[in-house]
């Protein structure tokens, strides 16, 4: 990476809050592969998938501020929440298909002297690292190999759902950066699989349980860890394995990274930079020679 | 003989309510629930439908009839995590989600759910706090749903917050929009509020090419 690209980062509001190590290593990382998020000022939340419930020509224009912020920028923007990612671009899709939603976002935006254009593109973190540094580069940067580590990848849903990743990617091209950094993809197959999202809050058994099927699939594939890219699902599988163990009787525990903890522990950053120590569930993975196998499952604190 | 009661389903035409089906047809995403197949993809890949009362299918079903009651006093539209599955691989093209979506806002706009239901007060609470600060803070929004809802929850849920709180992932003083931003924000939400704010100009903007990123799904046009 000669010269430092950068991109529009849009946090979204968990990054300041429950998901606050997935920005910390979000940042180490990409610093690290000299990537540069310069935060979108003045963002504001998109809505997420509640503001949908109440008012459609709001939460559409809740996405729409941000787009029209980031288009003069002028930079790709990168949403690390799959729920913003998702949300800012259907609003950037209803917006080009619906006039009549078109109209009235323009109206309220121009309300507040801001223009809508449509020309954002925007990207999940790790469709970035994918493009921009490339399997062969990651590769080439990984100080720390995590052999011996076995890697369920989990995506959850709005990431490549409704709308296919830019380029044609599949999840399953997405994988191969779990080999890219010396670890085992497991075969995940509910790597798409709801994790209930805020139902775990509101309606408790039925989102426990869907939490419940993807944990109990990990451990049945023999997962030490299991990845994910959503900050929203990295909550939900790590806070309620207690009461899953409890209500189901089946020892769930697994430590949930999100990605770019992976990645920069491969890249052999410090446990502190990754906020390693912010996990509910704590990965205890220790480099080892090559060969043995060392990925110690830890238990819930 | 036995003692059997039979229940009557069916509705006499003047008992049919077809404005709710008009009303999601209107919204977007809804448009296509006319051509509903009933083949049952949807219920087949929604995770949820397995705890549902109604399936999507079937809700699509009634909907179309004019089964309202029915259909908006349905626990299945507050079970649907808007995870996409049915709306990606619906054969006839109908975004299911969305349709789930304008049932919900139809409940809430109606008031058709059961007292102390969290899903609504979370909603509004979301919708408020955001007007407010203009981002969410789960902190404050799980404490005002739950003291809404059910404040006995405060009893269970502490040890969740505690973990979190101790692991610096839990925000009390919230990260908030400028000022002016705030006050903007707030302004473009009135504007859409009140439907035809009279003192705003219609933007001159032409619309632009959508998106290109949608292979699957959505095909953009330029609406000249």
């Amino acid at each position: 990476m000669a010269s430092t690209r950068a991109y529009t980062y849009f946090p979204g509001c968990c990054m300041h809050g429950f998901a606050r190590h997935c920005q910390d290593s979000l940042y180490a990382v990409f610093e690290d592969l000299g990537l540069e998020l310069r935060v979108l000022p003045e963002w504001n939340c998109c809505g997420a998938t509640t503001y949908m419930s109440v008012d459609e020509h709001q939460a559409f224009a809740l996405a729409a501020r941000n787009l029209a912020l980031a288009e003069q920028i002028g930079l790709e923007i990168l949403a690390p929440c799959t729920a913003c990612f998702m949300i800012l671009k259907k609003a950037q899709d209803y917006l080009a298909r619906y006039p009549e939603i078109r109209a009235k976002v323009d109206r309220a935006l121009s309300a507040i002297g801001l223009r809508y254009q449509g020309t954002a593109r925007i990207y999940h973190p790790l469709e970035i690292l994918l493009r921009d540094v490339g399997l062969k580069g990651l590769k080439a940067r990984v100080k720390q190999p995590l052999r011996g580590l076995n890697v369920a990848p989990y995506y959850g849903c709005l990431i490549a759902r409704p709308y296919a990743l830019s380029n044609g990617v599949t999840l399953e091209a997405f994988d191969q950066f779990i080999p890219a950094l010396g670890a085992n993809l497991v075969d995940f197959e509910l790597k798409a699989h709801c994790c209930g999202g805020s139902l775990t809050g509101t309606i408790e058994d039925v989102g426990r349980r869907l939490v419940y099927i993807l944990l109990r699939q990990a451990k049945r594939a023999k997962a030490d860890v299991m990845v994910t890219v959503c900050p929203l699902c990295q909550l939900n599988l790590e806070a309620h394995q207690g009461k899953i163990q409890r209500q189901y009787g089946e020892d769930v525990t697994i430590p949930i990274p999100y990605f770019t903890q992976l990645i920069g522990m491969a890249l052999g950053l410090s446990d502190k930079s990754l906020a390693l120590e912010k996990l509910l569930v704590p990965i205890r993975w220790q480099p080892v020679e090559k060969g043995a196998a060392a990925a110690q499952p830890a238990t819930a604190a | 003989m036995s003692r059997v009661s039979f229940v009557r389903k069916v509705k006499y035409e003047k008992e049919l309510q077809r404005d709710v089906a008009a009303e999601v047809i209107a919204t977007p995403g809804g448009e296509k629930i006319l051509s509903c197949l009933q083949c049952g993809t949807c219920g087949g890949a929604c995770p949820l439908s397995v705890y549902m009362d109604h399936t999507p299918r079937r809700l699509i079903g009634m909907l179309r009839e004019g089964f309202k009651q029915e259909v908006v006093e349905s626990f299945a539209i507050w079970l649907c995590a808007s995870c996409y599955e049915c709306t990606v691989l619906c054969p006839a093209g109908i975004k299911v989600t969305d349709v789930m979506y304008a049932l919900k806002r139809i409940a809430i706009h109606e008031g058709i759910y059961p007292r102390r239901f969290p899903i609504p007060v979370l909603a509004k609470e979301f919708m408020e706090m955001l007007k407010g600060t203009g981002r969410n803070n789960e902190f404050w929004l799980v404490l005002r749903v739950l003291l809404k809802t059910a404040p006995m929850k405060l009893l269970t849920s502490w040890p969740l917050g505690l973990r979190l709180w101790r692991r610096g992932r839990m925000c009390l003083i919230g990260s908030r929009i400028p000022k002016p931003a705030g006050a903007d924000l707030r302004r473009m939400l009135e504007v859409l509020e009140h439907g035809n704010a009279s003192d705003v100009k219609p933007s001159n903007v032409t619309p632009s090419q959508g998106p290109d990123l949608l292979p699957g799904g959505a095909v953009s046009r330029v609406n000249a």
